[in-house]
C-alpha cells in the first residue's frame, strides 16, 4: 500500500510537468491565434480529437496492466465498415448498435483470450489483430462507401451537445464522461489497484490471489467496446462508412497514452494524465493548424514531443547519477588485488 | 526532484519558444502573398473589395484570403498544382492580388483534411478551393463555409453535394474509356488486365473505374481480373503490383489511373522478365514516367497539366468570391492565359480532353 501511495505520489508529478505543457501550449496557442481559445476551435478541436481521445482509455488501463493493444484502429475501422454495411442492407439502428458493440466486444475477447489463456506476447498478438480487423473490414465493404446515414446521427458531426452553446462535441462529452468511469475504477477500487498490482509484477499479483487473466481480458473487452464506439462516431461524424476509416490512429492513441506518462512497463500512470496528455496533444496540432505552421513538419513536433516525454524522466534521473559517472573512481587495493593473483 | 522540475521547464519552454515564432512569422513555406503592384495583403481581408482599376480583370475583388486544400501535403502532382513557381493556383490567386495559401493534413483521409480546412475557415478564408479526399465526409465542414459566405471550389476530386463549382481535369467518361483504348490498342484487344488505384474511397478513381468497364464491354476478349488499391503510396502500390503478377501469371496489361500507382507499377515491370509482355498505361506524370518511356516499359500514359488545373481552379475561386460567377450552368468567366470557360452540367468547367504522352512528345514536359 505504501508502495502504491508513494508511486501515485510519483505520478502527481509527472502531471504537474505536462499541465505546465498544456498551460503553455494554451498560451503560446492563444498568443499565436486569436482563433485559439474560441469555442468554435473548441468544437472543431473536439471533433478532430473525439474518437482518438476515447480509445487512449480503455489503453490506457491496459498498458498499466503491463499489456499493449494496437488493434484500436482497426477494430475501430472494422465497426465502421460493420456499421455502413448492416445499415445499407436495411437494419434497423438499434439492432446495427447492437451488433457493432457484441463485433468489438468479441474483437477484444479475441485479443484477451490469445493473449492470457495462450499467452502470446501482447505486442505481437495485437499487431496481428490489427492487420486482422483491418483485413475484415475490407472485406466487409471492399471498394464501397456508405454515405446514406441519417441526418438525426449525422449531426454529431455538425451540431454541439445542447445547453454548452453548440461548442462541446457529442464525443467530447462521451470522453469527459468515460475518463470520469475509468478514473473511478482505476484509482478507487480494488480492481483498479489490482491492474496497478499485475503491473507491477504479474507473477506477484497472481500469487496474491489476483485473476490476473481475466482482469486482462475483461480490460480487452473493454478496449473493443470502446473502440467500436468511437467507430461509431466516427461514421457518423464524416458521414462515410469505408474501410480505411481510422488508419493508422493506433499510432495516435499510443503516443498520447506514454505522452500521459503511463510506463510502457506495465504498472504506472494516471487517467489525469491521459486526460492532460489529450489536451496538450490535441492543442499544439490545432495550434499549429491555425499558425500556418508547415503540416509537413507537424510530425516533427508531435513526435520530438514524445520522445521528449520518454526522455525527460529518465533524463531527471541521469543527470541526477551524472556527477558520480563523471568523478574519476578510485580504484581500490582490494579491487585490483584478486585479478593479479 | 528539483532536477525533475527543471527538466520538464525544459520541455515546456522550446514548445511555447516555437508555437509564438510561428505567430510571429505567420507564414508557411507554401503561402504566398499578393504582388507589392496590387492591394497589400495585409489589409482587413473580407471588407477590401476596392477594385484594382489598372488590372485587366477590373472588377475582381483583390486581398481576399483563399485557402488551397490538396488532398495531402507533399505530393508532387498537387505541388505542381498548387504552387506559385509552377503556375498552379496560388500563382493565379496572386496574380489578381489576392493571398493564396496550400493547407492540408499529412495522409490523404477526410479525418487528416477536416482539420486543415476548420483551421482556414477559424482563420477567415474568403474562398476554399479543395480536392476532396471524400465525396461526403467533408460535406458537413464545407457546407458550414458555405453558410458563411465562403466559395467553395473543388478541384482534381469533387464533392458534388457541398460546392458551388467543379473544376474537373479532364472528362471522367474520357479518361476510363481513352485509358482501355490506349490498353486494348496495345494488346490487340486481348488478354487478362488489372487496376492499380489508389484508395477505395477515392471519388475521382471509382469513377473513372467505372467507365474503363463500360468501355471493357467493347473489347470481348479483354477481362478485367482484379482491381487493387495502392492507396496513393509508392510502397504499398509496389506490393500490389507484385501480388497481382504472382496471382495472375497470364496478366497482359495494367491501368493504373494514379500518378503514384502507376510509377511503382512501372518499376515493379521494369525488369527484363516483365517489359514489353506486360503493358501499363493509366494516368502519370511525365517526370516520373519518362524513365520508362524511354526504356520501352510504358508505351504511352495520359495526364492534364496539373498546374492549368489548379490555375483554373484559383482563377474560378477568386471569380466565385467576388460574385462575378455563380457557378449556374452558362455562365462563363475567362481565366487568364488559359482563356475562356463556360460552366457546365453539375456546375462543372471541363479543363479540357486527356493529353497521351509517349515516347514522342514527353521530353518536352517538366513536371
Amino acid at each position: 500500500m505504501n508502495n502504491l501511495a508513494e508511486r501515485l505520489r510519483g505520478a502527481a508529478r509527472w502531471e504537474t510537468g505536462l499541465a505546465l505543457v498544456v498551460i503553455a501550449v494554451l498560451i503560446a496557442g492563444s498568443s499565436a491565434s486569436p482563433h485559439f481559445l474560441t469555442g468554435g476551435n473548441l468544437f472543431n478541436v473536439g471533433l478532430s480529437n473525439g474518437e482518438i481521445a476515447i480509445m487512449t482509455l480503455p489503453l490506457t488501463l491496459i498498458v498499466i496492466s503491463g499489456e499493449i493493444d494496437l488493434s484500436v484502429a482497426s477494430i475501430l475501422g472494422m465497426a465502421s465498415a460493420l456499421l455502413g454495411v448492416l445499415w445499407k442492407d436495411g437494419w434497423p439502428m438499434p439492432a446495427v448498435f447492437i451488433t457493432v458493440a457484441i463485433v468489438g466486444l468479441a474483437a477484444g475477447a479475441v485479443n484477451g483470450l490469445l493473449v492470457t489463456r495462450l499467452g502470446l506476447p501482447s505486442l505481437a498478438v495485437t499487431i496481428g489483430t490489427l492487420a486482422l480487423y483491418r483485413g475484415i473490414a475490407t472485406i466487409l465493404l471492399g471498394p464501397n462507401t456508405v454515405a446514406s446515414f441519417p441526418t438525426a446521427y449525422t449531426n454529431l458531426g455538425v451540431n454541439g451537445v445542447p445547453g454548452t452553446g453548440g461548442d462541446v462535441t457529442y464525443s467530447t462529452l462521451i470522453f469527459v464522461v468515460l475518463a470520469v468511469i475509468f478514473g473511478v475504477v482505476l484509482h478507487a477500487t480494488t480492481a483498479g489497484r489490482s491492474i496497478y498490482a499485475m503491473g507491477a509484477s504479474a507473477e506477484a499479483a497472481q500469487f496474491a490471489g489476483i485473476r490476473v487473466k481475466r482482469i486482462k481480458t475483461v480490460l480487452y473487452m473493454v478496449s473493443g467496446l470502446v473502440c467500436s464506439l468511437a467507430g461509431v462516431l466516427y461514421t457518423f461524424r464524416l458521414n462515410t462508412a469505408v474501410q480505411n476509416n481510422g488508419l493508422g490512429l493506433e499510432l495516435d492513441v499510443v503516443a498520447i497514452v506514454l505522452l500521459a506518462g503511463v510506463s510502457i512497463f506495465g504498472g504506472k500512470g494516471t487517467v489525469i494524465g491521459v486526460v492532460l496528455a489529450v489536451l496538450a496533444f490535441a492543442g499544439i496540432q490545432n495550434a499549429l493548424f491555425l499558425t500556418n505552421f508547415n503540416q509537413e513538419a507537424s510530425g516533427i513536433v508531435t513526435g520530438a514531443l514524445l520522445l521528449a516525454s520518454v526522455f525527460v524522466p529518465n533524463a531527471a534521473r541521469w543527470l541526477r547519477y551524472l556527477p558520480q559517472k563523471i568523478r574519476p573512481r578510485k580504484i581500490s587495493p582490494q579491487e585490483i588485488g584478486p585479478q593479479e593473483t | 526532484m528539483n532536477l525533475r522540475r527543471a527538466s520538464w521547464l525544459a520541455l515546456a519552454i522550446p514548445i511555447t519558444v516555437a508555437l509564438a515564432a510561428c505567430s510571429s512569422s505567420s507564414s508557411s513555406s507554401s503561402s504566398s502573398s499578393a504582388p507589392a503592384s496590387s492591394a497589400p495583403a495585409s489589409s482587413a481581408p473580407a471588407s477590401s473589395s476596392a477594385p484594382a482599376s489598372s488590372a485587366p480583370a477590373s472588377s475582381l475583388k483583390t486581398g481576399l484570403n483563399v485557402y488551397v486544400v490538396p488532398k495531402q501535403l507533399g505530393q508532387s502532382y498537387f505541388t505542381t498544382a498548387d504552387s506559385q513557381n509552377s503556375g498552379g493556383a496560388i500563382a493565379a490567386i496572386s496574380s489578381l492580388g489576392s493571398t493564396g495559401t496550400e493547407t492540408s493534413g499529412t495522409a490523404a483521409t477526410p479525418a487528416a483534411q477536416i482539420p486543415a480546412i476548420q483551421a482556414a475557415i477559424a482563420k477567415g478564408a474568403n474562398a476554399l478551393v479543395v480536392s476532396a479526399t471524400d465525396p461526403t465526409a467533408l460535406c458537413p465542414t464545407l457546407q458550414s463555409a458555405m453558410k458563411k459566405g465562403i466559395a467553395v471550389v473543388t478541384y482534381d476530386s469533387d464533392a458534388p453535394t457541398c460546392r458551388s463549382l467543379f473544376i474537373n481535369q479532364a472528362s471522367t467518361a474520357q479518361i476510363g474509356t481513352s485509358e482501355v483504348d490506349i490498353l486494348a490498342k496495345e494488346l490487340n484487344g486481348t488478354g487478362q488486365i488489372a487496376i492499380v488505384s489508389a484508395a477505395a474511397s477515392a471519388t475521382n478513381q471509382n469513377a473513372w473505374i467505372g467507365y474503363m468497364k463500360q468501355e471493357l464491354k467493347k473489347y470481348p476478349k479483354m477481362s478485367l481480373v482484379a482491381t487493387v488499391y495502392g492507396n496513393d503510396d509508392a510502397t504499398v502500390s509496389t506490393q500490389v503490383t507484385q501480388g497481382l503478377l504472382q496471382q495472375y501469371p497470364n496478366l497482359k496489361g495494367i491501368i493504373s489511373p494514379t500518378t503514384v500507382g502507376i510509377a511503382a507499377a512501372a518499376a515493379v515491370l521494369d525488369t527484363a522478365k516483365y517489359r514489353g509482355k506486360v503493358m501499363l498505361t493509366g494516368l502519370g506524370t511525365p517526370d516520373s514516367m519518362k524513365k520508362f518511356v524511354s526504356d520501352g516499359t510504358v508505351k504511352a500514359f495520359e495526364l492534364w497539366n496539373p498546374a492549368d488545373l489548379g490555375y483554373l481552379a484559383g482563377y474560378a475561386a477568386i471569380e466565385l468570391a467576388s460574385g462575378k460567377i455563380t457557378g449556374a450552368q452558362g455562365q462563363s468567366f475567362t481565366a487568364g492565359k488559359l482563356g475562356s470557360y463556360t460552366i457546365g452540367a453539375d456546375n462543372t468547367v471541363l479543363l479540357g480532353p486527356p493529353y497521351v504522352f509517349d515516347a514522342s512528345n514527353i521530353n518536352k514536359f517538366n513536371f
